[in-house]
């Protein structure tokens, strides 16, 4: 009922009753094109400098980058990180090849599949892009890589290949539609440096709610 | 939530005199609008962005019931609700229900104005459902049973002093006065109260038309564990977020951290699209969007219309003088600063919000920083007119610009009056160049000088300058 009212009441807003045939066309034209608007020049470059800008904006953005030749080297460099920071647990996204890297880990770390606990202290996921715009990462929800994982650990492992990296965001969505063409996943993550807060008088802190850091594993 | 709004002015008068507060109001003035000039300077395209995104705008809402039915049918492919309510009443009600159907005891909340445009808090309580606000600022206000006093920092009108004390009082925890050590507590606070939600409230910055997507931006994290842990995700928002497709919410993304935090980007971007599909380990079963529209569908007739743009960036009140000098509680709802002054009086009647319009310099400041150019000055100009219409303007002032236009449609007298009176202040400004008391103007005079006029109107200085050019 609130419905037709609502409706009613935009529509006599705009002085019509019923929205005419070239506004509906115009909307499905609109919704159909999925045009870009303004797009700002400075992520828009050739291969190499889209993934040096990507460096430095997630750096800016208190992101950890750890750069790697190959996936084969990830291992190692999580179970470094981890040993150094004092942490002997993780809990891991199923997708390919997490599996597979996850058996070269250490047998001293404990290692988990599936959704995160309260109390976890960290995760290892995949990133489906980086956007090199704002050194954004972009996740989305899927049986293999559950969303807790990338918000309740304290600390947050992410693999990026570098060939993923997209110079801005309507790229992204370029890709993330020809994945999912007639429904989005239940949830996009895009993610920029690890939580923050400046409620208490306007003075940064790191590691509100979310993971304290975030660690992207650049693989070339 | 209780208005204060007609008490604006003791409310503003004593904002002045807060100690704590001025100190507080202190980092509004040095943080944000350096932050926001810092990350415009390092994007170009800015200002296209502005006119794109006002275009855009206008174009959504001269097509508003169209959009949401877009919108609407998106979510329900995707297995969601839409609830779409007319007011705050009908909106308190529809969330009631969803928490009372899942015997929800406790909610978890994500930061949401509208929630406080339609107190939601009290009336989930008066109705025996815990609401556990989860962002840092809003946590802290819960705490000390105050409302927020910006839109999107909320507790900016405290001190750490003000935070430790609070804390301290409610965590049982030694007194800290290290930010780091507060905000961990609340962080360890409140990671029980996210796993034992039933049901998680947020707001949403944008509605994706296309996707039938809700967006959140949110630097803490904490929307996203209010919107994965619980069951249920009820999504409250109002009708003019919708947005027609991801392409178009990435021209406002672009936009909002900049002009609100100064920030590149805010650290959480989420979408949620429908409730958890087959095979996913986690995420709510239930995915509601209540739509509100509480007066939003009247404005679209008026000149108000252009208010309906409002991405809720907060930049009008960062750069606000008066809100500036005062804070945002001054103000006596839930909007505060130049984008409250124009939407409060539509949202609790002119009647009780007509002294928010008036409180401006018109220095338009506000309308310069706005990324969607909304033309605050005039909207809050349409108030002043509305408010003399509906013989609200006290009688004085009334009296006031009677007199006024009577004289200024009169050209001889009004030069004549001018003149006598450039003289007469003159005169009481002594030597010292200066007026420090001034019959009938104290409400000027007490607070500050006025400076005197030179003792010649303009005219006057007018004519002798275009005589002297002529001889020369
Ligand atoms: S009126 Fe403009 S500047 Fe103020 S909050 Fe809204 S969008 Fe931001």
């Amino acid at each position: 009922m609130s419905k037709a009212e609502i409706l009613g009441r935009i529509g006599r807003g705009l002085g019509r009753i019923e929205p005419t045939a070239a506004e509906r066309e115009r909307v499905a034209a609109r919704l159909a094109a999925k045009a870009r608007n303004a797009i700002p020049a400075r992520a828009q470059l050739p291969e190499a400098e889209r993934q040096a800008l990507f460096i430095e904006m997630a750096r800016e953005a208190a992101a950890e980058v750890i750069e790697l030749s190959s996936l084969q080297q990830v291992p190692s460099a999580v179970a470094n990180w981890l040993q150094q920071t004092g942490i002997d647990e993780l809990v891991v996204a199923s997708d390919n090849p997490l599996p597979e890297l996850c058996k070269q880990l250490p047998e001293t770390l404990r290692v988990r599949q599936g959704v995160a606990q309260a109390g976890d202290l960290a995760s290892l996921t995949l990133s489906f892009l980086g956007i090199a715009e704002t050194g954004t990462l972009m996740l989305y929800s899927r049986p293999e890589s559950p969303t807790t994982l990338n918000f309740l650990p304290d600390n947050h492992l992410v693999i990026l290949q570098r060939s993923d990296i997209v110079g801005v965001y309507e790229e992204a969505w370029s890709q993330l539609r020809a994945r999912y063409p007639d429904s989005l996943p239940r949830t996009v993550n895009m993610i920029t440096g690890p939580s923050r807060s400046a409620d208490i008088e306007q003075k940064l802190q790191m590691g509100a709610h979310g993971p304290r850091r975030l660690v992207i594993f650049l693989v070339a | 939530m209780q208005i204060t709004s007609p008490d604006f002015k003791d409310n503003a008068r004593i904002a002045l005199q807060d100690v704590g507060l001025q100190k507080a109001l202190g980092n509004v003035k040095t943080g944000f609008p350096h932050k926001r000039a810092a990350a415009i300077a390092r994007l170009p395209e800015f200002e296209q962005l502005r006119d794109e995104a006002r275009d855009l705008k206008n174009h959504i809402i001269e097509h508003l019931d169209l959009y949401l039915e877009a919108f609407e049918a998106k979510v329900l492919e995707n297995g969601g609700h839409v609830h779409w309510c007319r007011t705050a009443d009908e909106a308190r009600q529809t969330i009631l229900k969803i928490c009372q159907d899942k015997q929800a005891r406790t909610v978890t909340k994500g930061k949401s104005m509208v929630t406080e445009e339609i107190n939601l808090n009290e009336y989930l309580e008066a109705n025996g459902v815990t609401p556990v606000e989860t962002d840092l600022g809003e946590y802290i206000l819960q705490l000390r049973g105050e409302h927020p006093s910006h839109i999107i920092a909320p507790a900016i009108h405290l001190n750490l002093e003000d935070v430790s004390e609070t804390f301290h009082a409610h965590h049982h925890k030694p007194k800290s006065m290290d930010p780091a050590v507060l905000m961990q507590e609340a962080r360890e606070e409140l990671r029980t109260k996210f796993v034992a939600a039933d049901v998680g409230i947020t707001g949403a910055n944008f509605l994706v038309a296309e996707t039938g997507s809700s967006i959140i931006v949110t630097n803490e994290g904490n929307g996203d564990l209010t919107q994965t842990l619980p069951k249920t995700h009820i999504v409250v928002t109002s009708i003019e977020k919708v947005v027609p497709t991801l392409e178009d919410m990435t021209l406002f993304l672009r936009l909002l951290a900049r002009s609100a935090t100064g920030q590149e980007f805010t650290v959480y971007n989420t979408l949620s699209t429908g409730p958890r599909r087959p095979g996913d380990q986690d995420g709510p079963e239930d995915y509601h969007v209540v739509l509100v529209d509480n007066g939003r569908s009247d404005m679209i007739a008026s000149e108000l219309r252009e208010m309906l743009r409002c991405i809720r960036c907060a930049a009008c009140m960062n750069h606000c003088p008066v809100y500036g000098a005062i804070g945002g509680h001054s103000y006596g709802w839930v909007y505060p600063g130049p984008m409250g002054s124009v939407l409060t009086p539509q949202m609790i009647g002119i009647e009780q919000a007509a002294l928010l319009p008036n409180a401006s310099t018109f220095c338009g400041k506000c309308e310069s920083v706005c990324p969607v150019r909304i033309p605050l000055p005039k909207l809050m100009r349409h108030w002043r007119r509305d408010e003399f219409e509906k013989h609200l303007t006290p009688g004085a002032a009334r009296w006031g610009l009677g007199v006024w236009s009577f004289v200024a449609r009169r050209p001889a007298l009004y030069r004549q009056l001018t003149r006598i009176g450039s003289r007469v202040l003159r005169s009481l400004a002594g030597k010292k160049g200066r007026i420090s008391k001034l019959p009938l103007a104290s409400g000027w005079t007490d607070g500050r000088e006025m400076p005197a006029p030179s003792g010649k109107t303009f005219m006057q200085q007018w004519q002798e300058q275009q005589k002297a050019r002529q001889s020369s």
